[in-house]
Formats: structure tokens, C-alpha cells, sequence
């Protein structure tokens, strides 16, 4: 299949999902009435399709989007097809942010008061990697402070949990670590797409870059790639998607290390080409794994970032299994 | 094509490029010799402005863009980090032309794959081929580039003899073609045989700069590589063979 075909046809399960999406949840509307409800917004069928599900699918698309993007961004720029877009601590940084915002009671009295504290937890995550990895510093420098920037946010979001004042307040942290994208509102969409849409311009832009980089950072830069410049893109740009993404969805797994391996087979290896394909694959695989959520268990609210990373474990598993025996 | 003046590149405090001035003009391909450690490959990154240095090199001056186009670098480290086809990956010599995918760059491709040897290889994974065949695409990557100037950091080393005396080949008909390449090597043999100038490096000093023939002296083997060696001018090229070492 041609660059250009996998494109079409990954642009055609993001749709389909999307649909599928909309018209799938536990409070029994028929597609058809469901399609007219969301176009007309009368009664009750018109709320729930959209201030729930409409948001529900439009946040499903951008944070899987986000994942895979900021995914093959990430490996592509690290050379190593291990690389997740958490590695740089934003998303541990975001966690961090949101459990403070719920530990203070602030998202009870500013409903948006937890995304725009996981924002802010993503923003002095990267700045902390900034500091610590030095503006010239290498790939292996920016991953070393990636782990210790995680190591710490990790710490103190335990730490939250530790001294939370009521197993209920605990309980919430723990539920809204696990990710998910129940009970979302359009706000949450309006909040998260400018730095979804800003994180991606800037990593769709790394591209030649990343293939570049393919060559080793001596060879790259030899080509006219500024490594400085390429570092900031992929640190700002991960950081915005990653840290929008965790803020409204929370802590979702294995869809950023998965998505662009998966497609790395049939696409070719090129990183460029792997950025706008892992963004579409992304989007396709988390609407798949929020549908799963609401047909698997439809009672029991299972969460979205659980069912990832049961699902993408066992797959990393066979993945360093298939690395082990080529080598 | 490259004008260094007292280029100088440190570690530290300690000089690795000591103020070295030298030029390259069109037509030569240039052997860069001398012992381990001596700051050849430091010499070579210095002045394409690669690491922070003093002194001026004419390639650091101009901005990245300019300076891919005007001058290719081949790493002694040859790194594929994925399994890119041969032919993708020797397109990559295209990224400082920009956004020509056009007849141009398919053209310089095609010349840089015939040129290696490699019209069969094109759909072959890079990574899967040998350390050998590697090498040869690499090389095929900076001849794609289309700069005046390559400079190639022990591009023979590892390469079976006829791969070696093929990439001398090679960077001969690019210096030939008005082109100039400047390599470093151990191989003293083809540095005779094919350079058309040698630079010396000792100690992060350039100790000599001239012909092969006046400057592989007795003298200078002694002082800097510390052997001996015959070396004659036979009919059929200059013969180079190392004998012994001496005492340092």
C-alpha cells in the first residue's frame, strides 16, 4: 500500500470510529434518532449527544491524536522505538498538577480549575527539563532528566495520595489517574484544542528533522538540521500535546508507544512519514479503546486508560520479545 | 572551496586543534594522515563549525543550510538508527536542497546509487545490509548531497580491498569532476597511490601539507608514525608498504 493510501485509509477508521463513537453509549438513543438529536439538540436525546458524546468523540480523536503524534515525534528524535511521549516527564508532571487541583478541593469550587492545574504542572515539568538538561545538552542528557523530572512529580503525586484527607478524596485521585474520557464537557474540548492544535503544528514541522536525525546528530547537523532548535520542538511541542491531552483525559498508557510501531511495518521507517500517520492511528486506537470501555463493561465505568494498558502490556511484551531475537 | 586560519578547537584547556591554516581548492582530494588521537577528526569538525572553536574556517562561517550545500560530512561513526530502504535513506542527502522531490533530486539519487554500485539495492533495508555494503550507502548519501566539498571521516576503514580502492576511486572522479574531498585515513598505501595532497597531523599540530611523494620523507615516518617504510615510484604508481616500527 502506498504512503498515501495508509493515509486515506487510516483518515477513514478515524471516521468510522468517530460515528461509532457518537451513536455507542448506555442510555439506549437509536442512531438514527441519535444522528437527528445531535443536529436539532431537542430534548433529551439533543443533551446527551451534545454535551456528552459529542464531546466524549472530539476529545477521543484529539488525545489519541496527541499520543501518537508526540509518540513518533518522540522516538523518531530519541532513535529508539522505546521512547513513550511521557519520557520527558510532562505527563507526570500534568498527573501531579490535577491530583494538587483535587487534594485542594479547587476543581470543586472552578471546574476547570484540574486542567488548568495539569497544564501548569506539564509547563514546570518541561521547565525543569530545560534547566537540567542544559541548552546544548544531548538526546541522552534530555532522557536522563526526563526520569528524573517523572521520578519526582511520581513522588509527589504519591505523596498527595499519601496525606489525603478522606479515602474519598483518594479514591477520586486514584479513579481520575487511571484516564478517562467519561463526563467530559465541550469545555474541555475548547480548553484542550488550541495547545493540542499548536503542539502539532510544531511537531508536524519536525519531520525532515527526525530524518535527518536517522544518520546520527553529527551527520544531521552536517545537513543544515539544527539540533538545538529540533530539541526545543520536540520538548515544546510533546509537552503541549502530552500536557493537554492529560489534562483532560488523565493518564492514558501505551497508546504513544504502540501506535507508531504498529505503523512502522507497513508505512516504512521513515520518521517524517510516521508523524501525520501515528496522529491518525492514535485518534483510531483510543476511540476504539473508549468504545471498548462502554460495550465491555457498561455498569461498571471501566476506565480508559486501564483497558490501554492491559491491552498495550501484553503487546510491549512480544515487542521486546521480536527485538530480542533479531539482534 | 575551504580556508582554515589558526583554527583551533579545545578540550578543556588543552589544544586538540592546534592553530592550523591550510586551504583546499577545486580538483584535490586530500589525505588527512597521522597517528591516533591526533585531532583529525576534531580538525575536520572544527571547520565545518560542528564544535566551538577559534580561528576561522571559511564552511563554520556560512549558515547550516549554506554550508550542506556547499560541503557533505561523512561521520566515522556510520549510524542508520532505522530500517530505512537504501534508497530513502541516500534521498536524505537531498534535505539541504529543500523541498525538491523533482527530476533534480530523483536525478542525483539515481547518479549517487550508480556511482556506489547500488542500482540493486535501492529496495534492500539499509540495517540488514553488512557493515561493508553500509559504508557504500552512506558514502552514496554525501555524493547525493551534491556539495562542492566532502569530508569523510575514515570512510575505507572496515571495507574489503576492492570496496577500498573503489571509494578512493570514487572521490577521485569527484575531485577530478571539480569537486574536493578531504579524508582522513590510516591507510598510508592509498593515501600515496591516490591523494593528490597529504596533510599531517601530529598533536593537534599540522606538520606537513604537500604531494604524497615529498611528504612521506623518512624523516617525517620517523617523527610522527614512528616507522619505517619503502616507498617507491613504480610504473605502476606510487608504492607504499610499512615495514617496521621504530623505537619511540
Amino acid at each position: 500500500m502506498s504512503y498515501r493510501a495508509i493515509l486515506i485509509w487510516l483518515s477513514l477508521a478515524v471516521a468510522g470510529l468517530f460515528l461509532a463513537s457518537l451513536l455507542i453509549g448506555p442510555s439506549g438513543i437509536g442512531p438514527m434518532e441519535g444522528l437527528r438529536a445531535l443536529f436539532t439538540g431537542e430534548g433529551a436525546p439533543g443533551l446527551v449527544m451534545r454535551e456528552l458524546r459529542l464531546p466524549r468523540a472530539l476529545l477521543g480523536v484529539g488525545v489519541g491524536a496527541a499520543l501518537g503524534l508526540s509518540g513518533a515525534a518522540m522516538q523518531g528524535f530519541l532513535r529508539n522505538p522505546l521512547a513513550e511521549p511521557g519520557l520527558i516527564g510532562t505527563s507526570a508532571g500534568a498527573a501531579l498538577g490535577a491530583v494538587i487541583a483535587i487534594q485542594t478541593g479547587l476543581y470543586a469550587a472552578f471546574a476547570l480549575a484540574l486542567p488548568f492545574a495539569a497544564l501548569a504542572g506539564a509547563g514546570v515539568a518541561v521547565a525543569l527539563i530545560l534547566a537540567l538538561a542544559g541548552r546544548e545538552g544531548r538526546a541522552l542528557v534530555l532522557i536522563l532528566a526526563g526520569i528524573a523530572v517523572s521520578a519526582l512529580a511520581g513522588a509527589a503525586t504519591a505523596l498527595v495520595l499519601n496525606l489525603a484527607p478522606s479515602p474519598y478524596a483518594a479514591a477520586e485521585i486514584v479513579f481520575w489517574l487511571m484516564g478517562s474520557l467519561a463526563d467530559r464537557s465541550m469545555t474541555h474540548v475548547v480548553l484542550a484544542t488550541p495547545f493540542l492544535i499548536l503542539g502539532a503544528v510544531i511537531l508536524l514541522a519536525t519531520g525532515p528533522g527526525l530524518d535527518a536525525l536517522s544518520l546520527g546528530e553529527d551527520a544531521a547537523a552536517s545537513m543544515g538540521v539544527s539540533l538545538k532548535r529540533l530539541r526545543l520542538q520536540i520538548v515544546f511541542g510533546s509537552a503541549l500535546m502530552v500536557g493537554a491531552a492529560t489534562a483532560v483525559a488523565g493518564a492514558v498508557g501505551f497508546v504513544g508507544l504502540v501506535v507508531p510501531h504498529l505503523l512502522r511495518h507497513s508505512l516504512g521507517a521513515r520518521p517524517s512519514r510516521l508523524l501525520p500517520a501515528s496522529a491518525l492511528g492514535g485518534a483510531a486506537m483510543l476511540l476504539a479503546a473508549d468504545i471498548a470501555t462502554r460495550v465491555i463493561a457498561p455498569e461498571r465505568d471501566l476506565k480508559l486508560g486501564v483497558l490501554t494498558a492491559i491491552v498495550g502490556a501484553p503487546f510491549f511484551l512480544a515487542m521486546i520479545r521480536k527485538m530480542g531475537r533479531e539482534t | 572551496m575551504l580556508q582554515l586560519e589558526n583554527l583551533t578547537a579545545l578540550r578543556g584547556q588543552c589544544p586538540v586543534v592546534d592553530t592550523v591554516s591550510a586551504s583546499i581548492g577545486p580538483g584535490e582530494l586530500i589525505g588527512l594522515i597521522g597517528p591516533n588521537g591526533a585531532g583529525k577528526t576534531t580538525l575536520m569538525r572544527a571547520a565545518l563549525g560542528l564544535i566551538a572553536h577559534q580561528g576561522d574556517s571559511s564552511l563554520a562561517r556560512l549558515d547550516p543550510m549554506a554550508r550542506a550545500r556547499a560541503a557533505a560530512w561523512l561521520p566515522q561513526a556510520r549510524e542508520i538508527a532505522w530500517g530505512l530502504s537504501v534508497a530513502e535513506l541516500v534521498a536524505l542527502g537531498r534535505l539541504p536542497h529543500g523541498r525538491d522531490h523533482g527530476a533534480q533530486g530523483a536525478e542525483a539519487v539515481a547518479a549517487a546509487l550508480a556511482r556506489m554500485g547500488l542500482e540493486n539495492y535501492r529496495a534492500r533495508i539499509a540495517t540488514q545490509l553488512s557493515g561493508g555494503e553500509q559504508a557504500r550507502v552512506l558514502i552514496a548519501r554525501a555524493l547525493a548531497q551534491q556539495s562542492p566539498l566532502i569530508l569523510a571521516d575514515e570512510p575505507i576503514a572496515g571495507l574489503d580491498p576492492a570496496a577500498q580502492i573503489e571509494t578512493m576511486e570514487v572521490f577521485r572522479a569527484h575531485a577530478d569532476a571539480g569537486g574536493a574531498v578531504l579524508c582522513s585515513l590510516h591507510d598510508l598505501g592509498l593515501a600515496a597511490r591516490h591523494c593528490t595532497r597529504v596533510w599531517v597531523m601530529d598533536r593537534g599540530r599540522l606538520v606537513a601539507d604537500g604531494p604524497p611523494a615529498t611528504v612521506l620523507s623518512r624523516a617525517l615516518l620517523a617523527d610522527v608514525f614512528h616507522i619505517r617504510a619503502h616507498f617507491e615510484d613504480t610504473a605502476q604508481g606510487a608504492v607504499f608498504q610499512a615495514l617496521s616500527t621504530l623505537q619511540r
